[in-house]
Protein backbone atom coordinates (compact mmCIF):
# COMPACT_ATOMS: atom_id res chain seq x y z
CA UNK A 1 0.00 0.00 0.00
CA UNK A 2 2.97 2.18 1.21
CA UNK A 3 5.05 2.18 -2.00
CA UNK A 4 6.25 4.80 -3.98
CA UNK A 5 9.11 5.71 -6.92
CA UNK A 6 12.68 5.58 -6.02
CA UNK A 7 13.76 9.56 -5.95
CA UNK A 8 16.23 11.70 -4.35
CA UNK A 9 15.43 12.87 -1.18
CA UNK A 10 15.26 16.75 -2.45
CA UNK A 11 12.88 15.38 -5.29
CA UNK A 12 10.90 13.27 -3.12
CA UNK A 13 10.04 16.43 -1.06
CA UNK A 14 9.25 18.47 -3.40
CA UNK A 15 6.52 16.03 -4.86
CA UNK A 16 5.45 15.20 -1.73
CA UNK A 17 4.40 19.42 -0.92
CA UNK A 18 2.97 19.00 -4.54
CA UNK A 19 0.59 16.52 -3.99
CA UNK A 20 -0.09 17.12 -1.30
CA UNK A 21 -0.85 20.88 -2.00
CA UNK A 22 -2.64 19.91 -5.16
CA UNK A 23 -5.00 17.67 -2.59
CA UNK A 24 -5.72 19.99 0.02
CA UNK A 25 -6.69 22.57 -3.16
CA UNK A 26 -8.88 19.95 -4.09
CA UNK A 27 -10.50 18.93 -0.89
CA UNK A 28 -11.42 22.89 -0.02
CA UNK A 29 -13.05 22.82 -3.34
CA UNK A 30 -15.22 20.09 -2.67
CA UNK A 31 -16.08 21.09 1.07
CA UNK A 32 -16.97 24.17 -0.74
CA UNK A 33 -19.52 22.21 -2.72
CA UNK A 34 -21.24 20.54 -0.07
CA UNK A 35 -21.65 23.88 2.16
CA UNK A 36 -22.22 26.96 0.26
CA UNK A 37 -25.62 27.86 -0.03
CA UNK A 38 -27.06 28.78 -3.38
CA UNK A 39 -26.74 27.07 -6.56
CA UNK A 40 -25.13 30.13 -7.98
CA UNK A 41 -22.34 29.79 -5.16
CA UNK A 42 -21.57 26.57 -5.18
CA UNK A 43 -20.70 26.69 -9.03
CA UNK A 44 -17.62 28.58 -8.08
CA UNK A 45 -15.52 26.02 -6.01
CA UNK A 46 -15.28 23.61 -7.57
CA UNK A 47 -13.28 25.09 -10.21
CA UNK A 48 -10.73 25.39 -7.76
CA UNK A 49 -9.83 22.16 -7.80
CA UNK A 50 -9.82 22.02 -11.29
CA UNK A 51 -7.39 25.05 -12.25
CA UNK A 52 -5.04 24.73 -8.94
CA UNK A 53 -4.91 21.36 -7.82
CA UNK A 54 -5.05 20.08 -10.92
CA UNK A 55 -2.25 22.22 -12.06
CA UNK A 56 0.17 21.11 -8.74
CA UNK A 57 -0.69 17.17 -9.19
CA UNK A 58 0.47 17.40 -13.09
CA UNK A 59 3.66 19.28 -12.02
CA UNK A 60 4.31 16.94 -9.09
CA UNK A 61 3.54 13.95 -11.93
CA UNK A 62 5.93 15.99 -14.59
CA UNK A 63 8.85 16.23 -11.98
CA UNK A 64 8.46 12.74 -11.00
CA UNK A 65 8.45 10.88 -13.87
CA UNK A 66 10.96 13.15 -15.72
CA UNK A 67 13.29 12.12 -13.21
CA UNK A 68 12.61 8.60 -12.93
CA UNK A 69 12.88 7.82 -17.08
CA UNK A 70 15.59 10.31 -16.64
CA UNK A 71 14.29 12.58 -20.01
CA UNK A 72 12.04 15.31 -19.90
CA UNK A 73 8.34 13.93 -19.76
CA UNK A 74 5.74 16.28 -20.04
CA UNK A 75 2.83 14.16 -21.71
CA UNK A 76 0.85 15.08 -18.38
CA UNK A 77 0.76 18.56 -20.17
CA UNK A 78 -2.38 16.90 -22.40
CA UNK A 79 -4.49 17.12 -19.16
CA UNK A 80 -3.50 20.60 -17.83
CA UNK A 81 -4.15 21.94 -21.21
CA UNK A 82 -7.10 19.76 -21.61
CA UNK A 83 -9.01 20.98 -18.34
CA UNK A 84 -8.27 24.48 -18.68
CA UNK A 85 -10.08 24.51 -21.89
CA UNK A 86 -13.13 22.54 -21.11
CA UNK A 87 -13.86 23.21 -17.98
CA UNK A 88 -15.05 26.91 -18.31
CA UNK A 89 -17.29 26.03 -21.33
CA UNK A 90 -19.14 23.47 -18.93
CA UNK A 91 -19.42 25.76 -16.66
CA UNK A 92 -20.61 28.85 -19.18
CA UNK A 93 -23.56 26.06 -20.43
CA UNK A 94 -24.99 24.56 -17.07
CA UNK A 95 -24.92 28.25 -15.51
CA UNK A 96 -26.87 29.18 -18.78
CA UNK A 97 -29.23 26.50 -18.80
CA UNK A 98 -29.67 27.05 -15.41
CA UNK A 99 -30.43 30.58 -15.47
CA UNK A 100 -33.13 29.28 -18.22
CA UNK A 101 -34.87 27.21 -15.76
CA UNK A 102 -34.54 30.15 -13.14
CA UNK A 103 -36.42 32.27 -15.64
CA UNK A 104 -38.82 29.77 -16.63
CA UNK A 105 -40.02 29.08 -13.22
CA UNK A 106 -40.44 32.74 -12.36
CA UNK A 107 -42.49 33.18 -15.59
CA UNK A 108 -44.89 30.02 -15.36
CA UNK A 109 -44.91 29.50 -11.79
CA UNK A 110 -44.26 25.78 -12.00
CA UNK A 111 -41.06 24.12 -11.57
CA UNK A 112 -39.40 22.25 -14.20
CA UNK A 113 -38.73 18.85 -13.19
CA UNK A 114 -38.17 19.40 -9.58
CA UNK A 115 -40.89 18.00 -6.67
CA UNK A 116 -40.08 20.75 -4.29
CA UNK A 117 -42.67 23.24 -4.68
CA UNK A 118 -42.19 27.09 -5.39
CA UNK A 119 -42.90 28.08 -1.91
CA UNK A 120 -40.62 26.10 -0.35
CA UNK A 121 -37.93 26.42 -2.28
CA UNK A 122 -38.18 30.28 -3.49
CA UNK A 123 -34.70 30.95 -5.35
CA UNK A 124 -32.80 27.87 -4.51
CA UNK B 1 13.47 7.78 4.73
CA UNK B 2 12.60 10.09 2.18
CA UNK B 3 11.10 7.53 0.07
CA UNK B 4 9.08 6.92 2.89
CA UNK B 5 7.80 9.98 3.82
CA UNK B 6 6.77 10.55 0.06
CA UNK B 7 4.71 7.14 -0.06
CA UNK B 8 2.93 8.80 2.91
CA UNK B 9 2.46 11.71 1.43
CA UNK B 10 0.98 10.30 -1.56
CA UNK B 11 -1.46 8.07 0.90
CA UNK B 12 -2.79 11.37 2.67
CA UNK B 13 -3.13 12.85 -0.58
CA UNK B 14 -5.15 9.89 -2.22
CA UNK B 15 -7.61 10.02 1.49
CA UNK B 16 -8.32 13.13 0.78
CA UNK B 17 -9.08 12.99 -2.82
CA UNK B 18 -11.38 10.35 -1.64
CA UNK B 19 -12.66 12.86 0.81
CA UNK B 20 -13.52 14.96 -1.62
CA UNK B 21 -15.02 12.27 -3.89
CA UNK B 22 -17.28 11.94 -0.99
CA UNK B 23 -18.28 15.43 -1.17
CA UNK B 24 -19.16 15.24 -4.67
CA UNK B 25 -21.00 12.45 -4.02
CA UNK B 26 -23.42 14.20 -1.29
CA UNK B 27 -24.05 16.91 -3.91
CA UNK B 28 -24.96 14.36 -6.75
CA UNK B 29 -27.51 12.48 -3.75
CA UNK B 30 -28.80 15.63 -2.32
CA UNK B 31 -28.80 18.41 -4.46
CA UNK B 32 -31.89 20.25 -4.56
CA UNK B 33 -32.32 20.60 -7.67
CA UNK B 34 -30.48 18.69 -11.23
CA UNK B 35 -27.89 21.34 -12.02
CA UNK B 36 -26.59 20.74 -8.31
CA UNK B 37 -26.74 17.25 -9.32
CA UNK B 38 -24.34 17.90 -13.11
CA UNK B 39 -21.97 20.40 -10.86
CA UNK B 40 -21.29 17.13 -8.21
CA UNK B 41 -21.49 14.77 -11.27
CA UNK B 42 -18.51 17.24 -13.02
CA UNK B 43 -16.59 17.47 -9.84
CA UNK B 44 -16.86 14.17 -9.10
CA UNK B 45 -15.34 13.27 -12.65
CA UNK B 46 -12.29 16.20 -11.86
CA UNK B 47 -11.94 14.52 -8.15
CA UNK B 48 -11.23 10.73 -10.02
CA UNK B 49 -8.97 12.20 -13.18
CA UNK B 50 -6.53 13.37 -10.13
CA UNK B 51 -7.39 10.25 -8.02
CA UNK B 52 -5.90 8.56 -10.71
CA UNK B 53 -2.76 10.86 -11.58
CA UNK B 54 -1.54 10.50 -7.96
CA UNK B 55 -2.01 6.37 -8.40
CA UNK B 56 0.51 7.04 -11.50
CA UNK B 57 2.73 8.76 -9.71
CA UNK B 58 2.48 6.31 -6.58
CA UNK B 59 3.54 3.04 -8.94
CA UNK B 60 5.25 4.61 -11.54
CA UNK B 61 3.28 3.71 -14.78
CA UNK B 62 2.08 5.24 -17.65
CA UNK B 63 -1.01 3.52 -17.62
CA UNK B 64 -3.07 5.24 -15.54
CA UNK B 65 -2.18 8.39 -17.55
CA UNK B 66 -4.18 7.55 -20.11
CA UNK B 67 -6.70 6.90 -17.99
CA UNK B 68 -7.05 10.12 -16.60
CA UNK B 69 -7.18 11.60 -20.21
CA UNK B 70 -10.13 9.28 -20.90
CA UNK B 71 -11.82 10.19 -17.69
CA UNK B 72 -11.33 14.07 -18.22
CA UNK B 73 -12.78 13.57 -21.61
CA UNK B 74 -15.90 11.69 -20.50
CA UNK B 75 -16.14 14.47 -18.20
CA UNK B 76 -16.60 17.35 -20.51
CA UNK B 77 -18.50 15.12 -22.80
CA UNK B 78 -21.31 14.03 -20.09
CA UNK B 79 -21.48 17.33 -18.53
CA UNK B 80 -22.15 19.36 -21.94
CA UNK B 81 -24.71 17.08 -22.83
CA UNK B 82 -26.57 17.03 -19.34
CA UNK B 83 -26.37 20.73 -19.51
CA UNK B 84 -27.80 20.67 -23.08
CA UNK B 85 -30.24 18.51 -21.73
CA UNK B 86 -31.72 20.51 -18.92
CA UNK B 87 -31.40 23.93 -21.07
CA UNK B 88 -34.29 21.82 -24.46
CA UNK B 89 -35.19 18.95 -23.15
CA UNK B 90 -33.16 16.94 -25.99
CA UNK B 91 -29.78 16.81 -26.49
CA UNK B 92 -29.10 16.82 -29.99
CA UNK B 93 -31.41 18.58 -32.20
Amino acid sequence: MNQAPQLGSLAAMIVAFLVLAGATMTLIGSVGLVRLKTFNERVHPPTIGSSSGMALIVLASIICFSLLRSRPSVHEILIAVFVTLTTPVTFMLLVRAALYRDRIEKHSGTSVGNQVPEHQNPRN
Amino acid sequence: MTVELLGWAITTAQVMIGLAMGCATYRILAGPRAQDRVLGLDTLYVNGMLMLLTFGIQTGRTLYFEAALVISLLGFVGTMALSKFLMRGEVIE
